[in-house]
């Protein structure tokens, strides 16, 4: 479904001596439909980049994204544009991406409307069936971003992202702004919506626990180099790169400490 | 054993022009010298409000009850001067959000310095010195160099260890922290937890989190607070391999290793908490009673725990 090939990002400053940052070091990588990529890696190694390039948000220095066999990264401006509503983005901080001004109801019809996905009437019909979705009240659709929790929040952000039937969605970090129990909320949603409609994801987070519970094979990711991939099972019974078999012993150690499942 | 801080009763509540947001409601706590106490909950739950009264840094509009007993007097009875007397020196705080705790047109070691020329710990001769030192402690390999630096010229970690230093100036016997390490990776955030865990050794520690793998590290107790009251306390080890309250058990569940296993619903909004218990729409053993009833904290040995199936 998604296939990214020798991509590369840097960025260069200075006029005279030109001074080059790597933040993307020849990676390469799928993802097959219907299945879970888990992208995993501390902050600054560039799985947010990676997620970016793969939509195109962010244009790669040299290689190649392939998007069900569509070549993403040469697509003209008009020819990108018809591809967005197949591919999305649930960002981190559901604070900054719902629009403050504008209810819960007009967030999701907005990308209806772009789109003409739906005439006005059919809007109506369609919002109250996509907060049911996500599992909101439809009677939340007169709030505003500041009246609801940031559970709620992230609910909405990914509303108005199912809104456009997309094939494939990338989530950054979508529960890092969230408590714990609403981590589990919204990660099983997210699982929940991706079996019914046979979305393919590519789930980033630095929490390896997670990545282990949402995905069908794993990527690291460390200083811009995929350092290690393979199937879940595989990387945490037989992790290769001596990184990967950090984070793994971390994710053991502390579920040890906390026994298997207290109910 | 005699309390450090001996909290009592405490409620705190903020008047909006409509409504009543009950933030703390009835807390009782007692932190004895050297205790390590984690106090851990969702964003919300009050627990930050509950650290910030301690300190005495509420905001005017706050309805203060209770008592907070500290060495023979109230704090919450305590004149501003004698609260900026002991703020900083005897009980020092590591407030959450590091980069906006520092201030970005002072050069950190002057930022260090200043509790300690504020409470006149030292001579002014001396306070240069002992800046360096604390930074060097806090593991600044060039704490001369770092000490003429401004805030935006370190990491989210190297910040941190800044809050550090500027809390453990004054040497004081308690300190709070709140969310040290909200906001950093695993192996800083692993990094710093040992910091504070080596710092802490002969301190007595009222540490604020939602993370409950920072508060086994840092604390040997821990008080769970939801809605505002605490519902469960004990020793670490026994309430997070144990957990008595359904909320506590809830939260454990829905840990990753756990699997994810989500509580279902919301908390209430403090501004319209049930009569009965505050986790019963949420809570899988409910029962007639809890919808009715506010339950009353039971103790059981160690451990305090607010649910009538304990009582």
């Amino acid at each position: 479904m998604l296939e990214l090939s020798s991509v590369m990002k840097y960025y260069e400053k200075g006029f005279f001596r030109r001074h080059r940052t790597t933040a993307i070091d020849n990676v390469s990588l799928s993802v097959r439909k219907g299945e879970t990529l888990g992208l995993v890696g501390e902050s600054g190694s560039g799985k947010t980049t990676l997620g970016r390039i793969a939509l195109r948000l962010i244009e790669p220095s040299s290689g190649m994204v392939r998007f069900d066999g569509i070549k993403v990264t040469t697509l003209s401006r008009s020819a990108l544009r018809q591809l967005r509503p197949r591919m999305q983005i649930v960002f981190q901080d559901p604070d900054t991406a719902l629009n403050p001004r504008m209810t819960v109801h007009d967030c999701v019809a907005e990308p209806l409307t772009i789109w003409h996905l739906a005439g006005p009437r059919e809007i109506e019909d369609r919002i109250p069936e996509l907060l049911e979705l996500v599992g909101l009240q439809p009677d939340l659709a007169a709030r505003f971003p500041f009246e609801i929790s940031g559970g709620q929040k992230q609910r909405v952000a990914l509303a108005r992202v199912l809104a456009l039937n997309p094939e494939f969605i990338v989530a950054d970090e979508p529960t890092a702004a969230l408590d714990l129990s609403v981590q589990a909320q919204i990660l099983g949603l997210l699982k929940d919506i991706q079996q019914k409609r046979n979305l393919t994801l590519l789930f980033i987070s630095h929490d390896l626990q997670v990545i282990e519970k949402m995905s069908d094979t794993i990527a690291v990711m460390h200083a811009g180099k995929i350092v290690e991939r393979g199937r879940t099972p595989e990387i945490f019974s037989n992790p290769q790169n001596p990184y990967t078999a950090r984070l793994v012993a971390a994710a053991r150690a502390s579920e040890a400490w906390f026994g298997k499942n207290p109910r | 054993m005699m309390s450090l801080i001996s909290i009592a009763g405490l409620s705190v509540r903020f008047a909006t022009r409509s409504e009543c947001v009950r933030a703390v409601d009835t807390v009782d706590l007692e932190i004895a010298r050297g205790d390590h106490l984690a106090l851990i909950g969702e964003s919300g739950c009050g627990k930050t409000v509950l650290g910030m009264a301690v300190m005495g840094l509420l905001p005017e509009n706050a309805l203060i009850r209770g008592t907070i007993r500290y060495r023979e007097r109230d704090l919450l009875q305590a004149e501003d001067a004698e609260m900026q007397r002991i703020r900083g020196k005897e009980i020092a705080m590591i407030m959450q959000n590091t980069a906006s705790s520092l201030n970005p047109v002072i050069p950190v070691g002057i930022q260090v310095s200043e509790p300690i020329l504020l409470h006149r710990i030292l001579p002014a001769k001396a306070v240069q010195a002992e800046a360096i030192r604390l930074l060097g402690a806090m593991g600044f390999d060039l704490p001369e160099r770092a000490a003429c630096r401004y805030p935006h010229e370190f990491s989210g970690g190297m910040q941190e260890r800044i809050l550090v230093a500027i809390a453990l100036a004054c040497r004081p016997d308690i300190v709070i922290a709140d969310e040290p390490t909200s906001g950093l990776d695993a192996e800083v955030k692993s990094q710093i937890l040992h910091l504070i865990k080596k710092q802490m050794a002969d301190r007595t520690l009222l540490l604020i989190t939602h993370d409950l793998g920072t508060a086994r590290f840092l604390c040997t107790r821990v008080a769970v607070m939801y809605a505002g009251e605490i519902v469960e306390e004990g020793p670490a080890h026994d309430l997070l391999s144990l957990p008595l309250h359904p909320y506590t058990q809830g939260l454990l569940a829905s840990l990753p290793s756990a699997g994810l296993h989500p509580i279902p619903g919301m908390s209430p909004s403090p501004s319209h908490l049930p009569d009965g218990c505050r986790f019963c729409s949420r809570c899988p053993s409910a029962t007639a009673r809890c919808s009715t009833e506010h339950p009353r904290m039971s103790v059981r040995g160690a451990r305090r725990v607010r649910c009538f199936h304990y009582a």
